[in-house]
């Protein structure tokens, strides 16, 4: 009986000191940020390994989930005979949900994952250690110029994805399957607001973008500094990333739904 | 080319197609610019009813958008529905006798406010009022009308 409470208890404790300690290690690495500032070239590094080398999958994936919505919403709206507002069915979703979305999943797995192996690795090698007998503070030379990397990519990680989307959309409604071009843009921008929907849209990917690259950092920085180590912390990095993307994707959407 | 260089030039490309991308949003699927700048002048209409007007609904001449609802209120006093129309200042000569009626696009689509121009010599200026309005139509209350109707018409008959 007094086990079973020891373990609730012991599970909450343990709980509590992991996220006290991430909220510790990212103000840390806020605080590096202005270590940067002398040395741009240190977040240029990082956004190509975040951001420029994600490009590709986004712009791939965005394409295919646009054609899809196109696909889908077509035929759903043509029993209604309105097919016409295909272009606000796959904006409205990219924009507001999709694009931050799933933006956030894959870069979860693209740039996060890789993130988390590189500071791992860096941990069990003793580079880390080495930096700090040199008297460099390793969260603000390692950690901060990757945090900040993927705050700036992600929002534009999303946009890319959506407005790839809109024309995947485009293409297979209006080309294929004769959707009224002007009609598709129209209805669109009459019915997608800026500030309700895109500039919510790019509230929720820099959110996205804080938060799985701040997983990510975090489980490379505190992982065993061993190979199965880093295994797991890779692991840890996709599968905390994905559910909190989703639990605060609901958060978010109730808030600015208000 | 230095490998630094490549370097710099793809993340330049990045940042600048990650912009494009927003701007594409922007201006291609929201249509930013259409009026949300340039100057405007409010004005005001009060209806007995705007069932299914809201906030931002267009405001329209002759079917072509002029204008966005601003804010809706009700009118503490009378209990009337109080609708403040932001309008494009290009369209400052709307004749003050000109009067404001709620429409449905199509059977089932979006309600807005249509204004039918007046002839009076004076124009509508900021905060200044449309008295003559037409409410929004409900439609159930058409359809209970129309049935009830019907049916004292079928007891006459009898």
């Amino acid at each position: 009986m007094f086990d079973w409470f020891a373990k609730v208890g012991k599970n909450a404790i343990d709980f509590f000191a992991r996220f006290g300690r991430e909220v510790l290690l990212f103000i840390q690495a806020v605080i590096g940020f202005a270590t940067l500032i002398p040395r741009p070239g240190l977040v240029v590094q990082q956004l190509f390994s975040v951001g420029v080398r994600s490009m590709l999958i986004i712009i791939v994936s965005g394409f295919f989930v646009g054609m899809v919505l196109g696909l889908q919403g077509y035929n759903t709206l043509v029993d209604f005979g309105a097919e016409e507002s295909l272009g606000v069915v796959v904006a409205l979703s990219l924009v507001r949900e999709l694009g931050p979305v799933v933006t956030a999943l894959l870069y979860a797995g693209r740039a996060g994952s890789a993130l988390t192996a590189e500071i791992g690795l860096m941990k069990a090698t003793e580079q880390l250690s080495g930096l700090e007998m040199m008297a460099v503070n390793p969260v603000s030379r390692i950690l901060s110029p990757r945090l900040l990397a993927g705050i700036i990519s992600m929002p534009l990680l999303a946009a890319m994805f959506s407005a790839v989307g809109v024309f995947g959309g485009y293409l297979v409604g209006v080309d294929m399957l004769g959707v009224d071009s002007g009609a598709y843009w129209s209805q669109m921008q009459a019915k997608v607001d800026f500030n309700d929907d895109i500039v919510n849209g790019v509230i929720k990917s820099f959110a996205f973008g804080i938060v799985t690259t701040w997983i990510a950092v975090y489980e490379g920085y505190s992982c065993i500094p061993t190979s199965e180590g880093v295994s797991r912390a890779t692991t840890r990095t996709v599968v905390y990333s994905a559910l909190v993307v989703l639990g605060l994707d609901f958060l978010l959407t109730a808030l600015m739904l208000d | 080319m230095s490998s630094t260089r490549v370097l710099e030039i793809s993340v330049g490309i990045f940042v600048a197609a990650g912009i494009a991308a927003l701007l594409v949003l922007a201006v291609n699927v929201s249509n930013v610019t259409a009026f949300h700048s340039g100057d405007q002048y409010i004005v005001k209409a009060s209806f007995d009813n705007i069932s299914g007007l809201k906030v931002r609904s267009a405001v329209t001449i002759a079917g072509v958008t002029v204008g966005r609802v601003k804010a809706i209120t009700v009118d503490p006093v009378s209990f009337e529905a109080v609708v403040d129309m932001a309008i494009d200042s290009k369209y400052n000569e709307i004749p003050v006798d000109s009067s404001a009626g709620i429409y449905t696009a199509g059977l089932l689509g979006e309600k807005y406010v249509g204004i039918e121009p007046g002839g009076a010599p004076d124009f509508l200026e900021q905060n200044s009022e449309i008295h003559l309005t037409q409410s929004s139509i409900v439609l159930e209350k058409l359809i209970s009308q129309f049935l009830f109707s019907q049916s004292d018409s079928d007891k006459k008959d009898k």
